[in-house]
Formats: structure tokens, sequence, C-alpha cells
């Protein structure tokens, strides 16, 4: 009999994204179509299409799932999801992915960085902050390329759609302890 | 009519234009916007690339804070209207999620019933509650020979959207006729203006919105209207490094449909927010629309 792989746990990757995913047991019901992929406009990116990811996720194969830069070329657009005829949420399932991906250290690209940056600012004031976003990814991430992003700066500033100091909500207290507690709920479940 | 509202940072800020004639159309269209006070991000799509029990339980911190009196939230960022409609439905489908949600925002002092709010865009709004006969009367400068690219964009017909059709959506369209605008058949509607791929992959996010901007051309608009604030950014704000990277020379005005819709309702164009825009959309609204065409109609 052919099995797929196991971990000292008894359970399969598959298991491990199904149960990461909501809705991610229609992932079984994958028959290879290629809708997904032929709807992603950022397919020619991907080192894997989002049907490879599916057959590699079936045939246990973490840590290529995992290093990959699929989920990250993903914008969320969910054409995939819309067009699926098997009503899989291949989105859901790349947000998946990303948080296991981080969670195991395998993220390869430097788009954890940029959701880290923009979720820390989230943290600390309750709203986005472009400015703080824009310069502290670049900073720390991608110094030269400052540069080229200059001019765009300065002409959303120039027309007062770039805030140079963060707005905070009021009751900051209150949302972080929301978010303190959902991550340790999240951390023990 | 009296709804809940969910402006969303982009609006506080970088698409400050969609804010102001958001405010002004609705006003003109008897839409009472009640701000929720104090809210908080929805995190875009960051949150839920990390964590998602902290991805709901911020966005749902939002749908908690509605006015008990009121059961219907718009949002007009697309990112932000996706963000609350899904945690919505999440909750709603999974049990689980739900208390653990709930349990999170008790630790604020707060609860969410699963499925209390319901949340809208504002586009649906406008063309089902208000409907044609009623902004057909308000029409007082049609918009004649405006030629517009109506785009869609991604998270709004996609995939919790629920009032109108994902892959060629008709709504903006119709809304615009009503306005007596020059509708041109978009076939790029609902392509993906990259979204965040700026900050991956510049060349693969400029050929996205190359396309967009190439067949927006291609129809002879004048303009394109967005309902995104990312997509506004993304075709307005990077047009120009498209242009250096592609030697092409599009300068094709993308501005909010609010910002167009208030001027088909008699508002100054002062009052919506133009200007902000990069590509400058002025002068291309007062070489179609004709003198006066910036100016209030009494």
């Amino acid at each position: 009999m052919i099995t797929v792989p196991t971990d000292e746990r008894g359970v399969t990757f598959l298991d491990d994204v199904v149960k990461e995913t909501p809705g991610g047991e229609r992932i079984t019901h994958c028959m290879q179509c290629g809708s997904c992929g032929g709807s992603c406009p950022n397919g020619p990116e991907m080192d894997h299409t989002p049907r490879e990811l599916i057959a590699l996720i079936r045939a246990g194969q973490r840590e290529r799932v995992l290093a990959s830069n699929t989920m990250w070329c993903c914008v969320s657009c969910y054409a995939c999801t819309s067009r699926c005829p098997q009503d899989i949420p291949v989105t859901d399932i790349m947000y998946a992915l990303k948080r296991m991906s981080l969670r195991e250290g395998l993220a390869k690209t430097d788009a954890p960085a940029l959701a880290r940056t923009f979720t820390g600012l989230l943290d600390k004031y309750g709203r986005s902050f472009e400015f703080g976003l824009a310069s502290r990814f670049y900073l720390f991430n991608r110094p030269l390329a400052m540069l080229k992003m200059g001019p765009l700066g300065l002409s959303m500033f120039t027309r007062g759609r770039m805030a140079l100091i963060p707005t905070k909500i009021r009751q900051l207290d209150q949302l972080q302890l929301i978010i303190r507690k959902a991550r340790e709920l999240g951390a023990s479940s | 009519m009296k709804y809940a509202y969910y402006p969303g940072c982009s609006l506080e800020r970088s698409s400050v234009a969609y804010d102001v004639s958001v405010r002004e159309v609705a006003d003109a269209l008897g839409i009472e916007l009640v701000e929720i006070d104090d809210w908080n991000c929805c995190g875009a799509t960051e949150y839920f690339s990390q964590d998602e029990l902290v991805a709901c339980s911020v966005v749902a911190r939002n749908l908690s804070l509605v006015d008990p009196e009121l059961d219907q939230l718009i949002a007009s960022c697309a990112a932000c209207y996706l963000n609350l409609k899904k945690t919505d439905r999440l909750m709603v489908e999974h049990p689980d999620l739900n208390a653990k949600v709930n349990e999170a925002l008790a630790a604020g002092g707060l609860s969410y019933p699963a499925g209390r709010v319901r949340v809208r865009h504002l586009l649906d709004v406008i063309h089902s509650d208000v409907g044609e006969a009623a902004i057909r009367e308000k029409v007082l400068r049609p918009l004649t020979h405006l030629r517009v690219a109506p785009y869609y964009g991604c998270q709004v017909v996609r995939p919790f959207g629920d009032f109108d059709n994902p892959e060629y959506p008709m709504k903006l369209d119709e809304l615009f006729g009503w306005l007596g605008a020059d509708v041109v058949d978009y076939p790029a509607k609902t392509h993906c203006c990259s979204g965040h791929m700026t900050q991956i992959s510049e060349v693969q996010a400029f050929e996205l919105i190359r396309r967009l901007l190439q067949s927006a051309v291609d129809r002879r608009a004048d303009m394109i209207l967005c309902m995104c604030p990312m997509c506004q950014l993304n075709l307005d704000a990077y047009q120009r490094r498209v242009n250096g990277y592609f030697k092409t020379d599009f300068r094709m005005p993308i501005v909010f449909f609010t910002q167009v819709m208030g001027l088909g309702l008699g508002i100054a164009a002062d009052r919506l927010g133009f200007g902000k825009e990069i590509v400058p959309a002025m002068p291309v609204l007062e070489d179609k629309l004709g003198p006066g065409a910036l100016e209030s109609v009494a």
C-alpha cells in the first residue's frame, strides 16, 4: 500500500493544512483542473501554481510547500476561490500556508516582513500608518529601493495623501487587550 | 435611510478623495452615515497572513461597536468590506472560532453576536436602496459625453460580495448609465490591480497595471472609475513608473466613482476631492462636460 508520510504525531501535512483552513476539508475534492492557476494574476511569479501546491500538500511535501513563494505572491484577489468548480477556498488555503510557513520559519521572501511591519503598527496605533509602513519596510528590508520610491512618496505627500504622523484610536488599551487575548487563545489551540 | 459607516484607514489619508466624496454623495442621496465610534484598522490582508484569530478579533471589534440600533453597515473600501463580511461569515459558520473571537472581545469588555450586522458595500446601497428612479431624479449635470471605464477590482465582487456577478459585474455600469455617462464595456473590470504585489515584485505589478490602463485606452475611456483605495493608488501613483518601465505614455485619470457621481448630482469639484489624484482628472472633465463642469449646479 502506498501511504502519505505522517509525522511523530501520526498526522499528515494535509491534516495540518485542513485544520488551519476554515472549510479546508474541501481540498480533498481537488481534481487538478488548474482553474486556480489559470485565474491567478500572479501565476508567472510563483514557483508552484496553486494547483501544483494542492497536489504537493496531498503528497505530504511539507517543506517544498512551506518554503515555496506561491502563497506570498497571493494578493487575495479571490479569483481562484470564486472559480474553483469544487468549492475549495484556495485563497484561504494560501493564508493558512502563510501562517504555517511563518510558524515553522520556512518563509523565504521579505513579504512576511511587510506583513509584520503592517500589523506591528496596527497593534501600536489601532490604525494603519502608510508612511511608517513604507519607511520602515524599505529601510530595514530594501534600503536601495527607497530611492525609487521617493518621487512617488513625494507626490502623495504634496497632495496631502500621506501623513507623517500616525492617527491613534482612543481606546487603544481595549484593542491591545483583545489582540493579546486572541493571540493567547490561538497559541493554546 | 440610516446606516452604520466604516471608512477605514485609507480613506483617512491616501484616499481622502473617496471619503469626502462618499459623504457628499450620501448626503445628496439622503443616506445618513453613522460612523463607528473609535473604529480600528481592519488588518487588510496582513493579519490573516499571520494569525487568523487575531485577524478576526480585530475586525470583530469594529462589528461590536456598531450602534445597537443599526443592523446594516456600509463600507466603501474594498478590503475593509471584504474583511468585515468575511469575519462575520466565518463567525456564523464556525462556532468554535466564534466562541474564541467573543472570548477575545470580552477581554476588552465587548461582544458580537455573529450575523447581527449586515455588511454592505456603498455601491450596493446606492444601486439597490436608493435605486434608479431616485437617482435619475437627482441628476443635475448629466455626464453626457464622458466616457468612463467602470473598474470593480477584486474584493467587492469576490467571493463574499453578494450583490453583483463576480466575473462580470454591472451595477457600476448601470449607475453611470443613469447619470448619463457614456459607459465603456471594460473587459478588465474585475482584473487584479496587483494589490501589494508592488511591494513584492514590481515588474509583475507593472504588467498588471499596464494591462488595465491599456484596456481602458483601447476602449477610448476618458477615465477609470475605482471603488477601492488600493486600485486607485496602484493605477494612479504607479502610472508614471509604469510609463517609465514600458516606455508608454499613459495619462489616464484614476478617480473614485463617488467623485464623478457627485459631479453628476451637481456638487462642485472642490468638495469632491478632485486634485488629489496624481494624473489630473479636472482638465478632462472640463473638456468633456463643458465650461462650468466643476462648479456646483444649484
